[in-house]
């Protein structure tokens, strides 16, 4: 499916591990002004506040948050940019 | 819009996001900076003076929070202080585990976040809905692992005073270092080390009208702590690195004013400055209500929130009006999230976006306070008539 290949391969990824708030979302918006509506970008932060952080922020922007999953410490949230 | 030939006089009402540095301070650091009087290690005449005036810097700031003066460690800021306090006494447990309120400063939690990375464990107290933490809950939430209770004198977006006297004395029986972050409220309410049972103490120069860049953390003597800036041992080794002696200098001069003028006075003039603002913008503005407490309160604060009008554009037409306030975080508005303070007293996302935050100071005036009643409240109604759609 489409969606699915859109998880597993989004139009862009940006690796935040090692940053606190509010870089990873900073860095996230910054990559969505390069994004075009409906394109994904998926994040990686390692920072434990990150999917409180995420969830305001689509919330608050529309972006669509499409999935939130954790290998380990890691997150990875997938945004799909709204229209 | 104003035109260059009406343009309005500026007010300044951000204290708590930067303090205009007292001149009789900078009058004082300007010697240290054009006179070559630089490194308190050096082993030369000079070293020794620089020494001497370090050494006086640091009894000042120990007096204003009532602390032995060796304990005070120079840092380049509250930031720094958060972080030496935090990551300092967990990563010298064999469990870091930290207890934190639900309203600190992103300058502790972040390192509360690392530390959680690192394997250790973060207890985060709720608040109630004025932001208070309740002693009892921090008697219940002490484990024999806790490491450190981090609990600020007073939420800087809210301007809730915590209290400190009963906090302290749930962590002194419990035998846990209490670490306050006290930017905002040290030289404002009463704030004392020793009789508040406080172990680590968290100031900012800058807050007190000291220079930008100035800062220590107070550690109680005995505490051991781990350094974070490792380098020539400086500052009893907590805090390597040649110290900004013309910062610390004026630091120490800030907080010695602080201390003499930032009496029962100062905090009672504003206070009914601030009371005169909030009644005035109550009553001129409807649907708005204050955040944080009434009564246990910083003197000098005010933050409200306006619903359906949203803080970014009412403070850029405030701007345009003359007027310099802020949201209350600056984290949140930069990155379009709902500030965690907010969100902890129970704001909805929609009334958190109209978070105001106003803080006067030394220079504040009764005309300051009225231009801000006078401009804010027609910015506020233009605002929402723009989005009008959406206030219902």
């Amino acid at each position: 499916m489409v969606v699915e290949s859109k998880l597993v391969n989004p139009d862009k990824q940006i690796d935040c591990t090692g940053l606190f708030c509010p870089v990873p979302v900073l860095k996230a918006r910054e990559a969505m002004t390069q994004m075009a509506a409906g394109q994904t970008l998926a994040m990686l932060s390692d920072d434990p506040g990150s999917e409180a952080d995420m969830r305001s922020w689509t919330r608050s922007t529309g972006h669509r948050l499409v999935d939130v999953s954790r290998s380990g410490c890691v997150y990875r949230f997938v945004v799909r940019k709204s229209g | 819009m104003a035109s260059a030939e009406t343009e309005p006089d500026r007010v300044y009402v951000d204290y708590a996001g930067f303090a205009p540095v007292d001149p009789r301070v900078l009058a004082v650091m300007r010697p240290f900076l054009e006179a070559g009087i630089g490194n308190p290690s050096a082993r030369h005449s000079l070293g020794a003076e620089a020494r001497e005036s370090l050494d006086a810097a640091r009894m000042k700031v120990a007096r204003l929070c009532g602390g032995a003066p060796g304990g005070i460690v120079f840092t380049s800021g509250a930031t720094e202080a958060n972080n030496l306090a935090v990551k300092g006494v967990a990563l010298r447990a064999r469990v870091p585990r930290v207890i934190i309120s639900a309203v600190e400063h992103i300058s502790v939690i972040n390192p509360c976040r690392d530390l959680e990375k690192a394997g250790g464990s973060v207890c985060v107290l709720p608040v109630d809905g004025d932001g208070r933490v309740d002693p009892g809950m921090l008697r219940a939430a002490i484990t024999p692992d806790t490491a450190l209770v981090s609990i600020a004198a007073a939420a800087s977006e809210i301007g809730t005073v915590q209290p400190l006297k009963e906090l302290g004395r749930v962590t002194r029986a419990a035998g846990v270092p209490f670490h306050v972050d006290a930017v905002g409220a040290l030289g404002r309410v009463p704030l004392h080390v020793e009789s508040m049972g406080i172990d680590l103490l968290t100031i900012s120069g800058n807050d007190l009208y000291g220079p930008p860049g100035s800062g220590a953390l107070w550690v109680r003597p005995g505490l051991r702590i781990h350094p974070q800036v490792l380098g020539g041992g400086q500052e009893g080794g907590y805090r390597s690195g040649t110290e900004n002696l013309p910062g610390m200098v004026g630091f120490g001069v800030a907080a010695e004013l602080m201390r003499v003028e930032g009496t029962h006075q100062e905090a009672a003039r504003l206070s009914a400055l601030r009371d005169r603002l909030a009644e005035g913008l109550l009553e001129a503005i409807p649907d708005c209500r204050i955040t944080g407490a009434r009564g246990a309160r910083l003197p000098h604060h005010l933050s409200l929130v306006v619903r359906g009008a949203k803080a970014e554009s009412v403070l850029l037409d405030l701007d345009l009006a003359g007027v310099a306030a802020s949201s209350g975080s600056a984290c949140a508005s930069l990155t379009q999230t709902t500030s965690h303070v907010l969100r902890a007293i129970g704001c909805s996302p929609e009334e958190a976006d109209g978070s105001l935050c106003f803080t006067l100071g030394r220079w504040s005036t009764a005309s300051d306070v009225d231009a801000v009643l006078d401009r804010l409240p027609p910015i506020v109604a233009r605002v929402r008539a723009l989005t009008a759609p959406l206030h219902t």
